[in-house]
């Protein structure tokens, strides 16, 4: 008994659907807590007055857009070395949805801009590596797409993670000395000011359930993909006949 | 080393014969450094000022278009798969064929861009340092597309994709490089004289307000 008896992809069918309703059930509730929270119950900030609560939605979809990367490599990591089908298929399940917060973060970040810097973009570091991060996801699912040998597939798609992986750190240090040394930026994204106790915690309801969020997907697309990949099986043998 | 010098000996003399050598990477590069002034106009304080991104532009670009060369004819026609069973490490075959990309574009373009920085008026002091950055980088991006050019090797219609997985990799590469040339530029304008004490320290980060209700 370890671990790894849930690489089986039959035995993680099995638990991973008796997992599912409770994931995507505590997700929602702490979804529709959160927003209703933070939207309704939260006050006007004396500076920024409505748009500050853009930040409830900006900030947990930024995390989740840098925890799927993480996902990715981890199930990547573990898939090449093990040979886990369900590892790969995983790391295939991840691209989209971190794809998807890495574009709600990019786009509540440029509505959230306009009001307080008056411009939909800013060159600063942060804002371009993330816009960076939505390529390396995109390069990642195109190449996915591109292989029609799933197995092949796999293997290709985690090894450019991986590399990814590495450069996509470098690349955020690299775009931080860059911006430093490129504008002598007009804004600071650092929060070394502290959130006062009625914002900080409707934003952990909503970090956690923008984390069950992407769980909750996270589960449903690997499983959709493990089908997927049963189906293709079927209809190889049919042929076959 | 026999096996590898012969890998590599091959490689070049296929990409002379064949491919038109470093000429059609020059070629490439010469014509899209051409376009920055029709672009952005002739005024050189201006293109003087860009010269050392648009070098390195260009040069990634004329790296990045010819890399899905490095390995797709062997492939096709089934020579890769005899070097892998060669008994040459896979990893010294790749750097053969890379060390060949980059001695049939990095070189030629290393060799070419102080002309073409002296058409965009770079100022003389970056010259030296726009030679140092290409010769140090123009490697990395054969290297670093070499990677890509493996990944999709044997896909169809991979070229668009291979750009699509290569020009995020690049981004550290280009920021370095673009950056030597451009801070080789500019010191020279910030400095008066040898003798003179350091350029004033610029405003301190520290001193900029921070915003309140912001974590973000």
């Amino acid at each position: 008994m370890s671990i790894w008896k849930y690489a089986n992809p039959a035995e993680f069918m099995r638990v991973s659907g008796a997992a599912l309703p409770w994931v995507a059930g505590l997700a929602i509730a702490l979804m529709a807590l959160g927003v209703g929270w933070s939207l309704f119950f939260t006050p006007e900030d004396y500076q920024q007055g409505q748009t500050v609560k853009i930040l409830f939605i900006h900030v947990p979809a930024a995390i989740q857009a840098i925890n799927g990367y993480l996902v990715m490599v981890v199930a990547s990591l573990i898939g090449l070395i093990r040979r886990h089908h369900v590892s790969f298929l995983v790391a295939k399940a991840a691209a989209p949805i971190g794809a998807g917060f890495t574009l709600l973060g990019l786009f509540t970040g440029a509505v959230w801009g306009e009001p307080m810097w008056g411009t939909w973009w800013v060159w600063d570091a942060r804002l371009t590596s993330f816009l960076i991060l939505f390529f390396f996801y995109l390069g990642y699912m195109a190449l996915w797409a591109a292989i029609d040998d799933p197995e092949k597939a796999a293997d290709l798609s985690a090894v450019l993670c991986l590399v990814g992986g590495v450069f996509a750190i470098l690349s955020r240090y690299a775009v931080q000395f860059w911006a430093t040394l490129h504008q002598g930026t007009s804004i600071s994204l650092s929060g070394n000011q502290k959130l006062t106790p009625e914002f900080l915690y409707p934003l952990v309801v909503m970090l956690l359930a923008f984390l069950l969020t992407f769980l909750a997907l996270l589960i449903v697309r690997t499983r959709t993909e493990i089908r997927l990949r049963r189906a293709r099986a079927i209809r190889l043998s049919t042929a076959e006949m | 080393m026999g096996a590898f010098s012969a890998l590599l000996k091959r490689d070049l003399a296929l990409a002379i014969r064949l491919g038109g050598g470093g000429a059609t990477a020059l070629a490439f590069f010469t014509l899209a450094v051409l376009m920055i002034p029709f672009g952005v106009g002739a005024e050189l304080p201006v293109l003087a000022r860009i010269a050392g991104g648009v070098l390195w532009v260009a040069a990634l670009l004329a790296c990045l278009l010819s890399l899905d060369r490095v390995f797709q004819a062997d492939f096709e026609d089934g020579s890769l798969d005899q070097l892998l069973t060669s008994g040459l490490p896979a990893e010294l075959t790749v750097a053969a064929k890379a060390i060949a990309h980059w001695l049939t574009t990095g070189l030629p373009i290393v060799v070419a861009a102080p002309i073409l920085g002296l058409m965009l008026a770079i100022p003389e002091a970056a010259i030296q340092p726009l030679i140092l950055s290409l010769l140090a980088g123009t490697p990395a991006l054969s290297f670093i597309g070499a990677v890509g050019a493996a990944l999709t090797v044997g896909v169809r219609r991979g070229g668009l994709l291979l750009s699509i997985l290569v020009l995020p990799l690049y981004v550290p590469t280009l920021i370095f490089g673009a950056r030597v040339v451009e801070a080789a530029a500019a010191s020279r304008l910030a400095r008066p004289s040898c003798s003179s004490p350091p350029s004033p320290s610029s405003p301190s980060p520290s001193a900029r307000s921070p915003r309140p209700g912001r974590c973000g």
